[in-house]
């Protein structure tokens, strides 16, 4: 009796958890939603969601990348370096078009990646210190190429900022495509597959002949990369180049968005779609307390509260 | 492999045991080499860069520019000795840049009702969010790093809110004891300085000679092994963040009354400065090694630099984040090499 009652009432509590972990992020969105359709007016209008899509769609974009670093297990501060580096390349060499320019990104962006990922591969540093060494002399870097803010004047560069096709922005394209990428890689190609092993136990991937570090720094990349895009995606819809502010914060943005989507930290599962939920989630939340006059303090107590809840929702599945 | 390294104190070893140069014995030696630099090569660059300064820069080594980077130092020192113990038990804390601005807006808030209150009011509210910290992280067993992340945006968020949003600046009042503590100067050194010195000599001596400075190694070095020998794992763990919130609410007092205002822009990015002057004096972020001295020499080597970019005018001030940044990697790369050798002598 007494053991039967003990064993019912853990399994219930864990069987929460867990749906909270796998269907929690959507509840909540879709929680938001309906609030907001009873008590905010005009949220309904097209207008808002295209607002709201185009403000969370750096975040998505930089989000995807935190998502595969953190499913390895690491995790990556030097994003909001790295747009703001993106900002300042963007401005030096738009003179020669908006191609090269953005070939000039790549390289920077890659090179800061591939840093990252060197150290954490190749010399085993612990990858919260490699990270932090790179965003603060990114930044650094970042300031020195541009001191301040310059206005850019490019047809090109402000059609991809606020350009449209069918209504749709391209920021919002550019976010959709990019997830749907970043998806298919992680659940449907070899690479995928390292990442998640890796990140489940390194030592057993090690063992089992992956590449190892070959894969660590492809994802290191590869989150610069993306990070990259998202600061000349912002640079273009301010069409202005901003390294002072631009990305400040977005690494908490970013990990906030895939911890509350559900991919535990400890590594080994990515839940992209739920990190897209998680970005739109923070987005709305904010987008709801702003538009009732609630300040900017509350947003933030706000947001530190969901991110302990899901990560106590995570720790149920992270535990087994 | 290690012959360049091991070279040096050859004849300074040698002299007692007179074996052959074999593979144990070598490695002994190269361990105690490794563990030097580990411990001291923060204070050997750090020397190296204050000589090289003041014999280029005039104005380095002069009583005044001393007095103000020693100063500008106390405050990221009481922060980072708090961190210190957090990262020495596998930890990390990063609300403490937002605790550090709130400890200041409640000094200066807290100041218009005596000085007891503007002094214990940061320290209780800054060490009960301590304790959030230590209780999520010790019992729930939540990741160090996500929880403090949320105190950080907490603590932010209540500091925007006791300020109407940033726009109002609380004032400490001239020639009241808080005042005197933040600006005054005794011995030609400026109080928080002395502060500072008799919190790193207490804080040495409770991590070095005290039952709850060997739970904090030991709760770093194996946890799972710190439980079975019967350390409260989890008071320690709890300890330690009330004490680093306490010590950032204090900073954050003490940097309020130098100010003479509760400004509410500061302590942004703070967390990653303390985190980078702990590891640059030789604390290993895996946790179960550190040195309280460490963090200290780790500030000094921060503000020297930056003193230094400074001083050379034609640099813009961001050359001093590239040059942090590229000294913290070259450090942390560094000591992993050194604890690698070590691990696998």
């Amino acid at each position: 009796m007494a053991e039967a009652a003990l064993k019912t009432v853990p399994l219930d509590r864990t069987r929460i958890l867990q749906w909270l972990q796998t269907y929690g992020v959507y509840a909540g969105v879709a929680l938001l939603l309906v609030v907001n359709t009873v008590i905010t007016p005009h949220f309904l209008s097209a207008e808002n969601f295209r607002t709201q899509a185009v403000q969370v769609a750096p975040v998505i974009i930089v989000a995807l990348g935190m998502a595969l670093v953190i499913g390895t297990e690491g995790v990556d501060l030097s994003v909001g370096a790295v747009m703001a580096l993106a900002a300042s390349v963007t401005a030096l060499y738009l003179g020669y078009g908006l191609v090269p320019a953005l070939l000039v990104v790549a390289v920077f962006a890659a090179a800061v990646g591939f840093a990252n990922g060197a150290l954490v591969a190749f010399i085993g540093v612990q990858p919260i210190v490699a990270t932090l060494a790179l965003m603060v002399g990114g930044r650094g870097l970042a300031l020195v190429l541009l001191p301040q803010l310059e206005d850019l004047r490019n047809p090109a560069l402000a059609s991809l900022g606020s350009g449209d096709v069918l209504g749709i922005p391209y920021l919002i394209l550019i976010a959709a495509v990019l997830a749907g990428l970043v998806a298919f890689v992680v659940r449907r190609t070899t690479f995928g597959r390292q990442l998640l092993a890796i990140g489940d136990s390194r030592p057993a991937a090690q063992l089992a002949g992956l590449p190892v570090r070959r894969v660590l720094i492809v994802v290191y990349v590869v989150c610069a990369l993306l990070a990259a895009v998202a600061g000349v995606l912002a640079t273009a819809r301010l069409q202005a180049s901003d390294p002072t502010s631009l990305g400040n914060l977005m690494e908490l943005s970013a990990i906030t968005a895939v911890v509350v989507g559900g991919t535990p930290l400890t590594g080994g599962r990515v839940n992209i779609a739920g990190t897209v939920a998680g970005a739109v989630l923070i987005q709305l939340l904010t987008a709801t307390l702003i538009k009732h006059d609630l300040p900017p303090s509350w947003t933030q107590i706000a947001q530190a509260i969901v991110i302990v809840c899901a990560v106590y929702a995570a720790r149920g599945r992270g535990k087994r | 492999m290690t012959a360049t390294k091991t070279d040096a104190p050859v004849t300074a070893t040698n002299d007692k045991s007179p074996a052959p140069a074999g593979e144990p014995l070598g490695s002994a030696r190269s361990e105690r080499v490794s563990a030097l630099v580990q411990q001291h090569g923060a204070l050997a660059v750090l020397v190296v860069v204050s000589l090289v300064a003041s014999f280029s820069f005039d104005s380095f080594a002069t009583g005044d520019n001393i007095s103000n980077m020693a100063t500008s130092s106390a405050f990221l020192a009481i922060v980072a000795l708090g961190m210190t113990f957090v990262i020495i038990t596998g930890g990390i804390d990063l609300s403490v840049g937002s605790l550090f601005a709130l400890g200041g807006v409640l000094a200066a808030w807290g100041s218009r009702h005596g000085t007891l209150v503007a002094l214990l009011l940061p320290l209780v509210v800054c060490g009960a969010i301590g304790v959030v910290n230590g209780l999520l992280v010790a019992r729930s067993r939540l990741a160090p790093f996500i929880v403090t992340l949320a105190a950080m945006l907490g603590a932010r968020g209540l500091m925007l809110a006791l300020t109407d949003e940033g726009a109002n600046t609380y004032l400490i009042g001239k020639g009241s004891f808080l005042a005197e503590l933040g600006q005054g100067s005794t011995l030609g050194l400026g109080n928080p300085v002395w502060i500072t010195l008799g919190l790193f000599v207490a804080g040495a001596v409770v991590l070095r000679r005290t039952r709850f400075g060997q739970h904090v190694y030991a709760v770093g070095g194996n946890e799972d092994a710190a439980a079975l020998m019967g350390a409260p794992v989890a008071r320690t763990k709890i300890l330690v963040y009330t004490m680093s919130g306490v010590l950032a609410g204090l900073a954050g007092a003490l940097n309020a009354a130098w100010l003479a205002s509760g400004v509410t822009i500061l302590g942004n990015g703070m967390e990653l400065e303390a985190i980078a002057a702990v590891v640059i004096g030789g604390t290993l972020l895996t946790g179960g090694l550190g040195y309280v001295s460490g963090a200290l020499v780790g500030v000094l080597l921060l503000k020297v630099i930056q003193n230094v970019i400074n001083q050379i005018g034609s640099l813009d001030s961001s050359y001093q984040q590239v040059v942090s940044g590229a000294f913290l990697a070259v450090v942390v790369v560094a000591q992993t090499w050194l604890g690698r050798r070590r691990q696998l002598m």
